[in-house]
């Protein structure tokens, strides 16, 4: 009896030592978003909202100060579309490339590349973009090398795992009805895949492309070394110069930041993190749209 | 007869089409191993004949560069961390698969934190790091404020692969051990998790590849200070492998340059065999729940 009861009581123990312990992502993502917030959104303030999101002037050591982010939005959104214009074609042909025109052998050495390439860590890319990429565009392309499509080269390699995998998994989840009625009606393989299997898989592909702008946004490391860092008016903005993103801004002043300055990086975060958020959500809407479906 | 020459040279264009398709697919494939092959290659082939003793297990100074103390440091980072968050992670996966009830609303509400979770960017983990553990816990930055940082970053990949394994463990493994009379509590431990064990293992070993990687979250919150020798004082500022990376990529000189190439190069070595250890891992699991 004794020990039936001691068990009774340690499984409850347990259970509420389970649960809290699945409360701590929770938690984390409150703490994470308040003191996020706790700190950037007075700076917003202090700065005013208009002359901090919708000003493209960079000055925060200068007198008088000034503290505009628009054109490191702007450089955000340039390399991650530049990122997506590279990475989704070939990420996609690559997945299709997977799921219906691989043979097992060549499967073997393809799939374990493509996870090997999820892993590599993003400083080895970024010293990969500075050594490589940077020369090869001021040599072959112009400008000094450090520029947006320096950065969207290298930001459109990084994705590819994101989008091969998920856009593959995808792709190999459309029923093989679909396929057989195309091919009934004549078409050939390729047709069917690109005209009736790719169309059939769009939520999956449409959730890889999101994940991929998510992990573009949110880069920091491979995009300092390879994109120059300087902030530019927004009529100077240009494929072959130098840019400075939402990421990047952070990284290159907050060593030496400090009062206004540094509360104005980390507001910069939580535009960041607003971005990122938005992203999630859209995210849970094409989930929620599927699963209806 | 004019209909079919039509009919004809409409096949032929769409069999053209096929074919460039068929080469596109082909041809991306290829691309997609190529620059991997090309990133490993650069930098194995430059990194490793710069890699020696001095490098590995030196005294750090101006003239050696020596990894030694980043080495430490970053072995220090993973055990700590991985004290920290494998316990969590993979109770709250036990938590969501064994306890929980079905359309529970604290499981949606903890899922949906472990998805935003995986996809916070390191720089925002890196601010919060900065703003919280090392300023207002006043833990100053430190190997500890480091620590505590990525153990949240690292939860999301732990839950997921334990999460994933648990539910592969087959229901009448469980009912088995309940049928003899055991706890819920029991069967947990006694059966559920050695037979995902397997799987979780692959979650941690990929939880120690992104510490090892991990940069923008570490640079304001362990700091990118360099001591001559490795010391595992929890509250000193020291660098990772990859921040060292970073550094002495950043400064520019050609020496540096070199042992960049070397920190890269072992960087990606530890990568390779994290990489190849999860996925055989991984597989094993499959095998357990094919009734073995």
């Amino acid at each position: 009896m004794e020990s039936i009861k001691k068990s009774k009581f340690n499984d409850t123990v347990m259970q509420s030592v389970f649960f809290m312990s699945a409360f701590v992502s929770v938690l984390a993502v409150i703490a994470i978003s308040l003191f996020l917030f706790l700190r950037g959104i007075p700076a917003i303030a202090e700065i005013g909202f208009m002359d901090f999101v919708f000003s493209e002037k960079w000055g925060p050591v200068n007198t008088p100060a000034s503290y505009g982010i628009l054109s490191m939005i702007v450089g955000s959104i340039y390399v991650t579309a530049g990122a997506i214009v590279i990475g989704v074609p070939v990420g996609l042909m690559c997945a299709v490339f997977l799921a219906e025109f691989c043979p097992e052998g060549i499967y073997k050495i393809v799939k374990p590349a493509v996870n090997l390439l999820a892993g590599i860590p993003s400083i080895i890319y970024g010293f990969f973009g500075m050594q490589i990429v940077v020369p090869f565009v001021r040599d072959n392309v112009g400008g000094n090398g450090y520029s947006i499509l320096s950065a969207s080269i290298i930001l459109g390699i990084m994705i590819l795992p994101t989008i091969i995998s998920i856009s593959e998994s995808s792709i190999r989840a459309v029923p093989e009805s679909y396929k057989e009625g195309s091919f009934g009606l004549g078409a050939t393989k390729e047709e069917t895949i690109f005209k009736v299997v790719v169309p059939a898989a769009k939520s999956g592909v449409l959730t890889a492309i999101i994940l991929g702008i998510g992990r573009a946004v949110g880069e920091t490391m491979a995009v300092v070394m390879v994109a120059g860092n300087a902030v530019m008016p927004l009529d100077k903005i240009a494929l072959l110069k130098p840019i400075r993103t939402l990421t990047t801004n952070i990284v290159t002043e907050m060593s030496y930041a400090s009062g206004l300055h540094e509360s104005s990086l980390i507001a910069t975060g939580v535009v960041l993190f607003v971005f990122i958020v938005i992203l999630n959500a859209s995210l849970s809407l094409i989930k929620f749209r599927s699963s209806r479906n | 007869m004019e209909n079919t020459a039509l009919e004809k040279s409409v096949l032929n264009k769409r069999k053209t089409k096929s074919l460039i398709l068929r080469f596109m697919v082909w041809l991306c494939g290829i691309l997609t191993v190529g620059i991997l092959a090309y990133i490993l290659l650069f930098i194995l082939v430059r990194g490793i004949p710069n890699i020696n003793m001095e490098f590995l297990f030196g005294e750090y100074n101006s003239d050696s560069l020596s990894a030694f103390s980043s080495i430490v440091t970053t072995v220090e980072m993973i055990v700590i961390s991985l004290i920290i968050a494998v316990p969590v992670g993979v109770f709250c996966a036990i938590y969501l698969h064994e306890y929980a009830k079905r359309g529970n609303k604290a499981v949606k509400v903890i899922r949906l934190a472990v998805d935003t979770l995986a996809g916070i960017p390191s720089i925002v983990y890196g601010l919060f790091g900065m703003i919280f553990f090392v300023n207002i816990l006043g833990l100053r930055a430190s190997v500890l404020s480091g620590v505590l940082t990525i153990s949240i970053m690292i939860l999301p990949v732990i839950i997921s692969s334990s999460e994933e394994a648990i539910k592969s463990v087959p229901d009448m493994y469980r009912e088995g051990s309940l049928g003899l009379g055991a706890t819920r509590l029991r069967t947990v431990f006694s059966i559920v998790l050695p037979t995902a064990m397997p799987g979780i293992l692959s979650g941690v070993i990929l939880a120690i590849g992104r510490i090892v990687g991990e940069t923008a979250a570490l640079i304001f919150t362990s700091g990118t200070n360099v001591l001559e020798n490795p010391t595992l004082d929890l509250m000193a500022s020291q660098r990772t492998l990859a921040i060292h990376m970073y550094m002495l990529a950043s400064e520019g000189l050609p020496y540096s340059k070199d042992m960049a190439f070397a920190t890269g190069a072992i960087l990606i070595i530890i990568v390779f065999i994290v990489n190849f250890a999860a996925t055989k891992l991984a597989g094993r699991i499959g095998g357990l729940s094919n009734g073995k």
